[in-house]
């Protein structure tokens, strides 16, 4: 084993930021994949018998699924799996000091104006941070309500008939060749659940959750928001995620009971060498409401298409997501609303920003089954343009099998423009400044959603992108 | 020192790039620090090419003569440095910038301004937008609003008029800003126009115009006849009033070199 682990490396257009530690995993599986692997994974976190037998069969699955021929481009990912690392025990990351991460690191950061409390975690500084006080009162009051915010590992172990009862009901294994992967092998992530009627006003956010495994390779979320509550989860940040990784595939299972309300939030920034697929799905019971609000930054290859079943009358779904391609990338996102019931809604609002030699796809799915009633759907997706050699291309796939339902499309490209370039020029900002200020004009309807710590990172990201998008 | 021009076009000949006639065909053109000067012409005669060559339009290229601000060569400066260094244009056509407000417009703007690692002051900004809002008798909420989307003829032009009043340059370019405004915003803006001349009365403005009106409220010391890309003719407020009387019918049978 090589006695410098490169475990992180930051930046945001080329990575130039290095970073390297000492530290050995505590542990870690040999690299690729097999049931002897898994069943290590299983009995490291002393999983009960049932969940073992789940991990190998949905890997049975996995091994049985061909590797998907649409959206992005997967033909070099077989090479990558063949030297993944299926489990690492990220507890070595917490060992380290605040003094021990780079200047550099700690300049972009700041750069970012990412609150400090973060940046430590960004860096893998787990122990302290100023914060924790806050999130100890914050999590007393939430159990005093009863909700559950916990690791996903914890879950299991502490409420087991909880988990059992929902895990893999909305996504199971056989749904796709990664959410049997992610079902196999999967580790890290949270277990959220929110009794009848708790309404809580303070977001959920997994960064809180310090000394717990944090966020992933294959992170796995289970969110139970029961009848009649009210809440919203924050997951990750717009810096990038500092890793060796190159897989990512995370799977996301949200229930939203009868009347419930749900903000999902997902802000990633991955390094340009990743390949990101991510199953995010939330089952959406009758008169309950819920919201997808997704950023997807970096990777080599994203395919990601957060999807609301609206499963009882009058459910409502919301997709609103921010896809930025820059240089080699290729963002695959969009979003599926699925309408079963009579009188649901849904709406999805897509934009995307390619830069450079970047391509961004929308690719979406409505589908309204027979019997669901005066179902309305509106789909709105805008591409902008940074440079010639940027691309993008529209999927829309609209299945529709009930006579009274309502259903809307609207595209839109557009390229930065030249007038408009010099009209803020001409006001004393550099080519870049007023690239910047456009595109945060041009993602503005969704950004204004985000907590404001988070619009004013993805800000500060965009202007750090556009620097670079300028000779 | 007063009397170095703060704007000094000579025999400027300027076409929009990879065409191959020019639209300017020998503009020359000197302003002192504190003139008003007024530029009248008929349709397509190059007024507003001549001020998109002044604030640096990509679009256009100079083939011949020169524009000097303040002694620089201001045709070998990026947009945003003329900017910087004081030059401002008022759009005859300003384009939308939609999620933007005018408030985080201007912000950027003067942030734009400032060395690296300065912060502009918050309240300082909003105090300085406030009052020159009032000046224009625009509503605060109109801050919120997008840059130029979705606003009325009229309500561009006070834009372009509070955006100058704000940034404060000291070679104000005033494109037909008198254009589409009614009689009351017209006088409005007249008056914000000489509101920051008494304020600062090294301000320079050149202002393009077809119509006496806004002459009226804005007495300029000099004005100029553009036909063809030329400058035919320059004198006093009373050369406006001839053309008010008489058009350009006297201009355009002269031959353009
Ligand atoms: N970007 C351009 N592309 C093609 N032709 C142009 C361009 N800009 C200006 N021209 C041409 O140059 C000539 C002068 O145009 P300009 O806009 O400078 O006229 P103007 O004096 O401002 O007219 P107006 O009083 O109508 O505003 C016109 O014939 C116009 O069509
Ligand atoms: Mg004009």
């Amino acid at each position: 084993m090589p006695s410098n682990e490169v475990i992180q490396g930051l930046g945001l257009d080329d990575y130039k930021f290095g970073f390297v530690t000492d530290s050995e995993p505590v542990f870690r599986t040999r690299p690729g994949l097999d049931a002897d692997i898994v069943r290590q994974i299983s009995a490291r976190k002393d999983e009960p018998e049932w969940m073992l037998k789940r991990r190998l069969k949905a890997l049975r699955i996995y091994e049985s699924k061909p590797m998907p021929q649409w959206g992005g481009d997967l033909s070099e990912l077989q090479e990558t799996l063949d030297q993944t690392y299926f489990y690492v025990k990220p507890q070595e990351q917490m060992e380290r000091s605040w003094d021990d991460v780079p200047e550099n690191i700690k300049e972009t950061f700041e750069r970012l104006g990412i609150p400090e409390a973060e940046r430590r975690i960004l860096a893998g500084v787990g122990a302290q941070y100023d914060s924790e006080m806050v999130y100890h009162s914050l999590k007393e009051e939430w159990e005093a309500r009863g909700v559950i915010f916990d690791s996903i590992e914890d879950g299991l172990r502490n409420h087991p008939e909880l988990f059992r009862k929902h895990f893999g009901t909305v996504i199971p294994a056989a749904d796709n060749k990664f959410a049997a992967l992610n079902s196999a092998v999967w580790s890290g992530g949270s277990f959220v659940y929110i009794p009848p009627g708790v309404q809580l006003e303070t977001p959920l956010q997994a960064y809180f959750r310090v000394n717990q495994e944090r966020l992933g390779q294959f992170e796995r979320t289970l969110i139970i928001a029961d009848e009649g509550s009210r809440a919203h989860y924050i997951e990750g940040c717009t810096a990038p995620v500092y890793s060796t990784d190159s897989f990512h595939s995370g799977v996301i299972e949200i229930v939203v009971n009868r009347d419930a309300f749900f903000r999902y939030t997902t802000i990633q920034n991955w390094s340009n060498n990743m390949y990101n697929l991510v199953t995010q799905r939330a089952l959406v019971q009758q008169g309950a409401h819920m919201e997808w609000l997704d950023g997807n930054l970096g990777s080599k290859l994203t395919m990601k298409y957060p999807s609301c079943y609206l499963m009882g009358e009058g459910a409502h779904g919301e997709i609103m997501s921010i896809a930025y391609a820059g240089d080699g990338q290729h963002q695959d996102t969009g979003g599926k609303v699925i309408h079963v019931a009579p009188n649901t809604s849904s709406s999805i609002v897509s934009k995307s920003i390619s830069k450079g030699t970047g391509r961004s796809s929308y690719r979406g799915l409505c589908k309204v089954y027979d019997g669901a009633a005066n179902a309305k759907s509106n789909v709105e997706c805008d591409a902008l343009l940074i440079n010639e050699t940027s691309r993008t291309d529209t999927f829309p796939y609209i299945e529709i099998d009930e006579q009274t339902a309502s259903v809307g499309h609207e595209a839109t490209v557009s390229k930065v423009g030249d007038e408009q370039l010099f009209y803020l020029m001409s006001r004393g900002m550099d080519e870049a400044e007023a690239m910047a200020l456009i595109v945060r004009g041009f993602i503005e309807p969704i950004a204004k959603e985000l907590p404001l710590e988070y619009a004013v990172e993805l800000n500060r990201l965009i202007e750090l992108e556009m620097e670079g998008s300028v000779g | 020192m007063n009397d170095r021009p703060i704007l000094h076009v000579t025999g400027l000949r300027a076409r929009v790039a990879d065409e191959d006639s020019d639209i300017l065909n020998g503009v020359d053109l000197a302003m002192r620090r504190g003139q008003i000067h007024a530029i009248m012409g008929p349709n397509g005669s190059g007024k507003s090419t001549l001020a998109k060559v002044i604030a640096g339009h990509p679009a256009y290229e100079a083939t011949a003569g020169s524009v000097a601000f303040q002694g620089e060569d201001l045709l070998e400066m990026e947009p945003d440095e003329r900017a910087q260094a004081g030059v401002f244009m008022a759009f005859q056509y300003p384009v939308a910038i939609p999620g933007v407000s005018i408030a985080n417009f201007l912000r950027t703007a003067l942030q734009a301004r400032l060395e690296d690692g300065e912060e502009l002051d918050l309240f300082d900004f909003q105090e300085l937008l406030m009052e020159r809002m009032e000046l224009l008798d625009m509503e605060p909420s109109f801050a919120q609003r997008h840059v130029n989307d979705g606003f009325s003829g009229g309500e561009k032009k006070r834009n372009e008029i509070l955006q100058m009043a704000v940034l404060k340059p000291a070679l104000a370019v005033m494109d037909e800003t008198d254009s589409g405004l009614d009689i009351d915003a017209l006088r409005i803006v007249a008056h914000g126009v000489n509101t920051l001349k008494a304020e600062n009365p090294d301000m320079s403005v050149l202002l393009i115009t077809h119509y006496q009106r806004m002459l009226n409220y804005i007495t300029p010391d000099v004005v100029h006849v553009m036909v063809k890309g030329r400058i035919v003719e320059s004198g006093g407020p009373e050369v406006a009033l001839g053309l008010e009387e008489r058009g350009y019918e006297q201009y355009r049978r002269m031959q353009v070199a």
